[in-house]
């Protein structure tokens, strides 16, 4: 990786609150143009690393560095960021231009110019005539976009934005994710994207920082993320997963429910405890004498796309997504690829909780 | 039974109305009996304009009033952005500190602070009366800003600054415009606090200044001279005035 290309280093950052830490030694880049999404549950410390980045917290120990300099103690208003807040935080006694034309003015930019740059900022979110309106006389979803418009007029070279999704209801969530996408691509700049929805993270990013209690879990592209978690918190915090107790008999081959199975993960000590993670929709059923395992159908659920049955297999109850329903209480096989099956370290939690 | 409820509040209404009623009925009396009516003439209200010591006492009510109230919205305002950017346990115990004056009984303050300027041995006159009078008026601004600061959302201010604003500039240009209906209402009511107070001004004027109420004070135990009435008429109105704007501005802002 060159040096130029990564535009901001987090070089052993921690932070505490009143000695309660809440960042421990992170150490992240992040590349221009790129979409990274900071993802975890709430209180793992997401925010707190996009505020440290923004400006508006000190880290207690590590620096900050933009484009080669050190930022750490440089006061927001002079970082060459903007920020989406959460609920947009507009200013309500100014209408969409003023607010829109807030930094432009701040700059000393002139009006003729202002008034360009706004109205190609109101086209680009489609909300071109709504310039003279009060801010809050706008929907959810308006505001939204005007909140990002103020803070893409100034031509930031990164946007921080801070689960700027999570007020809207469902399917403006969607578009919006859609379109937030589009114009990072079409504008070329980096987006530092902080939220708690995996499926949102995994829709719109190029990288994705795992974080959990206030240190960096897995960072990696979504794929990556998605097929190959680090450890079982990853798993079951990034889509559905079956995560069951294993032990590894040699390379490329494990053992749980009773049986051995092959899959392609080697590297770990013969007979050393391991998790194995089989997400719900790489179990094949199959006829109850030709599966690896044989089970139960305990439970159906119909979710739409494909039916969810809790199988009872091995002593284990599977979680399994298949587009043909079998009923409950009958006896089915459960087949899986080697492919399929991802060894990881295994964690002093308990899988599945 | 309704017209008992009617007949209650009207006598309610009479007892609080008819004493200030009789006042300003009495100061437009030609005579100087109070008991007998001997036609309608302003004589109480020129002679009011032509007295030096009455004309001298408005003055430095007047003059009081808007000072403190100034004084007392700048610094009322600052503390109250100050107390609103606190965590939550300094804040509450800033905010019982600030209250505590407010409820203590003016005579208690009044007190205190004469002996206060005694102690320090600062001589009591114009200056310290009007050291009263901020002190006394701050805690009302707090209280009727802080609403306002609560009402912003938490983000106006770090959204200015992330914007390029200075620390200043945002407050010039976020902070105070959002707050603007709870800062004017605070500085109506200071002045309005100011300009009828009397228990603190007497004790911490001399007897050479003294404002509206310590001068009708000290007339009256000389025996009520039928100028008060006219005074008393005008501070009336003039104050019923000021408590509409506010009562006015608060019914607004809600």
């Amino acid at each position: 990786m060159q040096e130029q290309t990564r535009l901001i280093r987090l070089e052993n950052i921690s932070k505490e609150y009143d000695g309660t830490p809440v960042l421990k030694d992170i150490n992240l880049y992040i590349r221009k143009n790129e979409f990274l999404t900071l993802l975890g549950p709430s209180g793992c410390g997401k925010t707190t690393t996009l505020r440290i980045i923004g400006g508006f917290e000190q880290p207690t120990a590590g620096r900050v560095i933009f484009d080669g300099q050190d930022i750490t103690s440089l006061p927001p208003y002079k970082r060459r960021v903007n920020t989406v807040f959460q609920k947009y935080a507009l200013f309500p006694h100014l209408n969409v231009f003023e607010n829109i034309a807030f930094g432009l003015k701040v700059a000393k930019i002139p009006k003729d110019e202002i008034a360009r740059r706004v109205d190609s900022m109101l086209d680009l979110v489609n909300l071109r005539s709504y310039g003279k309106r009060r801010v809050d006389s706008l929907s959810g979803g308006q505001q939204q976009r005007i909140a990002i418009a103020r803070a893409l007029v100034n031509e930031p070279e990164v946007l921080l934005l801070d689960e700027p999704l999570g007020a809207l209801d469902l399917k403006l969530r969607k578009g919006m994710q859609l379109e937030l996408k589009r114009m990072q691509q079409r504008l070329g700049i980096t987006f530092i994207f902080v939220t708690h929805d995996q499926e949102e993270a995994l829709t719109m990013s190029d990288t994705i920082v795992v974080m959990k209690d206030g240190s960096i879990a897995q960072i990696g592209t979504p794929k990556h993320i998605y097929d190959e978690p680090k450890s079982a918190f990853i798993a079951n915090f990034i889509g559905e997963s079956n995560i069951i107790r294993g032990r590894m008999v040699r390379d490329e081959l494990v053992n749980f429910c009773g049986s051995n199975f092959t899959c392609v993960d080697s590297g770990f000590a013969p007979d050393s405890p391991v998790d194995v993670l089989v997400r719900p929709e790489d179990i094949v059923i199959v006829g109850e004498d030709v599966g690896q395992l044989t089970g139960t159908v305990k439970s159906v659920l119909f979710k739409g796309v494909h039916y969810e049955m809790m199988i009872e297999a091995g002593g284990f109850l599977w979680k399994v997504h298949s587009t043909s329903m079998q009923p409950e209480g009958s006896l089915v096989g459960l087949s899986i690829v080697p492919f399929n099956i991802h060894i990881m370290k295994p964690t002093e939690e308990a899988p599945n909780e | 039974m309704k017209l008992l409820k009617r007949a209650y509040l009207s006598i309610i209404l009479l007892f609080l109305y008819v004493p200030i009623a009789v006042l300003i009925f009495q100061s437009f009396n030609a005579g100087v009996s109070r008991a007998k009516w001997e036609g309608f003439s302003l004589r109480w209200y020129a002679q009011l304009f032509q007295s030096p010591n009455i004309m001298q006492a408005l003055y430095v009510t007047v003059s009081i009033a808007l000072l403190a109230s100034m004084i007392s919205t700048v610094l009322g305002t600052m503390a109250a952005i100050g107390i609103h950017a606190m965590r939550k346990r300094p804040q509450s115990m800033m905010m019982t500190l600030t209250n505590i004056p407010m409820t203590m009984p003016d005579i208690v303050t009044g007190i205190s602070l004469m002996l206060l300027f005694i102690f320090s041995k600062v001589e009591r006159g114009y200056v310290t009366m009007l050291l009263a009078h901020v002190t006394f008026n701050t805690p009302y601004v707090v209280l009727s800003v802080m609403p306002k600061l609560k009402e912003m959302n938490t983000f106006s201010y770090e959204a200015a600054l992330d914007l390029g604003a200075t620390p200043g500039y945002a407050l010039r240009k976020v902070i105070l415009p959002a707050i603007r209906p709870g800062v004017i209402t605070g500085a109506i009511l200071a002045f309005t606090l100011s300009l009828d107070d009397f228990t603190i001004s007497y004790f911490t004027t001399s007897p050479l200044v003294q404002n509206l109420s310590t001068l009708i004070y000290s007339e009256a135990r000389k025996g009520i001279k039928p100028t008060m009435n006219a005074l008393s008429a005008l501070m009336f109105v003039a104050l019923l005035i000021l408590l509409l704007v506010v009562n006015r501005r608060t019914a607004e802002t809600k």
